[in-house]
């Protein structure tokens, strides 16, 4: 451990409880009790896994679908809490997931952008100060003071992925979504999400499209049933994760 | 540990405060007197009551039984917006909370946050009905905030422990409508406290009944300018602080957890 790892995930274990039915009643409940056929089976989606990720690193995570990528940045992120071992992050953590989690159809793209903005822990004052280039980028001048249930999918992508990047967060987590809206306008963000890889922030990236992750990351841990297969430089993974796969 | 908790407060406090206005916003966007409704609608529903009660014969045994009726009414009426908006604020919220770290007692917190400030305009309306009373004011009024502030803490407490619940088991929110009714018929909101205060059980209920004790207090303060004893107060701020740490308890065991559940 040395003293420029941002983000620290000590052996790592989560274990979901899987019931056979999904038992969200109070009857359903009981009746299981009585009948005692309340079982549950219980999986680990992350297994002994433990990563130490540098200030300025592009960390990639590759796998199959449900191997535990997901699962792995919520851990990172602090929506999940493992089950056994500790991870810690050292700085702000900007999810790019899901682009516009949070926006309220009711309100105007102004209001949804201070909504946003907070929930994502930034104060008044700092969005104030950011307003106007989050609008500049989103290229949502005129539609400023419209409610956003009358926004087309493209340009609430578009509002949301402003707003994840107006600032360079210390650690940036993208899931899948490195591109959204029309084609002009992807060219645009992968340009910006490039401007945040010079070494300030650190990015952790899921993808199952190897050539992004070849293309960007320097070290790739791969993922197989919650358990690591493998964790390196990135040629060197890639190559192994391909010949297997 | 208690100073990261204040941190993190201190950060989350501006969403907090976003997320009632969004609420306030949301609730008149669409209407032309906007957030004037919220006096409006208080006002309306006191004449609406104040006609109704005073042809009610329960006039003769209470001073000032319409505003009896409404003091009681509106105390409870937070109490059960407060609540319900609670119970669902978790489970509501739960895409959000998949995708990004946000303490997740916010939402129980705002929602009943966002009911005491109905309810203060509320108050605000009682204040404009009762200039058309004639009821002396009495310098007690001011302290009404002791009430009103043990009612917050309790409802918060409360709250936590109904959100908690009913992201474990949806058909709380079914049980939960009939259990506010019963609540509220346990409450003494129309009728006043002698009429049941030699019933055995249910007497004995409306009694411990913690709605009972700030509704009344309030209305000693506010209504009959008289100052409960401090033994009335103890016990409502037992009441308070009880229900908070509790709630408080609960939701902590159960917040890690019941992630998985929606």
């Amino acid at each position: 451990m040395s003293s420029n790892d941002v983000i620290i995930v000590d052996n790592v274990t989560m274990r979901f409880r899987i019931n056979n039915e999904k038992v969200d009643s109070i009857k359903e409940f009981l009746i299981r009790i009585v009948k005692r056929s309340l079982t549950y089976r219980s999986f680990n989606a992350l297994e002994d896994i433990s990563i130490n990720i540098k200030k300025g690193e592009v960390f990639g995570i590759i796998g199959l679908n449900g191997s535990g990528k997901s699962t792995l940045l919520k851990v990172i992120s602090g929506i999940y809490k493992p089950t056994k071992g500790t991870s810690t992050a050292f700085g702000t953590i900007s999810p790019l997931i899901e682009l516009g989690a949070g926006f309220e159809d009711e309100l105007t793209a102004r209001e949804n952008i201070f909504l946003n903005g907070s929930i994502l822990g930034y104060s008044k004052n700092f969005m104030l100060g950011v307003l106007d280039e989050i609008v500049d980028f989103s290229e949502l001048h005129e539609f400023l003071d419209v409610p956003i249930k009358n926004f087309s999918s493209g340009m609430r992508a578009r509002l949301g992925f402003a707003i994840a990047t107006v600032i360079k967060p210390e650690i940036l987590i993208v899931d899948e979504v490195l591109s959204v809206g029309d084609y002009r306008f992807q060219e645009k963000s992968e340009k910006r999400i490039t401007e945040l890889f010079d070494g300030e922030t650190t990015v952790i990236i899921v993808s199952h499209t190897l050539r992004q992750i070849e293309r960007l990351c320097t070290r790739v841990l791969w993922l197989e049933d919650g358990k690591e297969v493998m964790c390196g430089p990135t040629t060197e993974v890639c190559k192994a994760y391909k010949t297997q796969n | 540990m208690i100073k990261t908790y204040i941190q993190t407060f201190q950060k989350y406090r501006y969403l907090l405060g976003n997320l009632i206005t969004r609420d306030l916003k949301i609730k008149y966007r669409r209407s032309v007197l906007g957030l004037l409704w919220s006096l409006l609608n208080p006002i309306l529903m006191m004449l609406l009551l104040d006609a109704v009660f005073s042809m009610l014969i329960g006039a003769s045994e209470i001073e000032n039984y319409p505003l009896y009726v409404i003091l009681g009414q509106t105390l409870f009426s937070f109490f059960s917006e407060a609540t319900n908006g609670a119970l669902e604020s978790v489970v509501g919220s739960s895409a959000l909370m998949k995708k990004i770290y946000v303490p997740k007692y916010v939402f129980p917190l705002e929602k009943v946050l966002y009911s005491f400030i109905n309810l203060l305009f509320s108050m605000l309306a009682v204040l404009i009905v009762l200039m058309f009373k004639p009821i002396a004011a009495s310098f007690t009024m001011f302290l009404i905030v002791i009430p009103l502030g043990l009612l917050l803490i309790f409802t918060i407490g409360f709250g936590f422990i109904l959100a908690v619940l009913y992201s474990f088991f949806r058909d709380i929110k079914h049980l939960y409508s009939v259990l506010i009714l019963a609540w509220m018929y346990l409450t003494p909101v129309i009728y006043p406290l002698s009429i049941v205060e030699n019933t055995p059980v249910v007497g004995l209920i409306v009694k411990f009944n913690p709605l009972t004790w700030y509704i009344t207090y309030f209305r000693d303060l506010f209504l009959y300018g008289t100052i409960p004893n401090l033994t009335t107060t103890l016990i409502c701020i037992a009441y308070s602080f009880g229900m908070f740490i509790l709630g408080l308890f609960v939701f902590r065991k159960a917040q890690d957890k019941f992630i998985l559940h929606l």
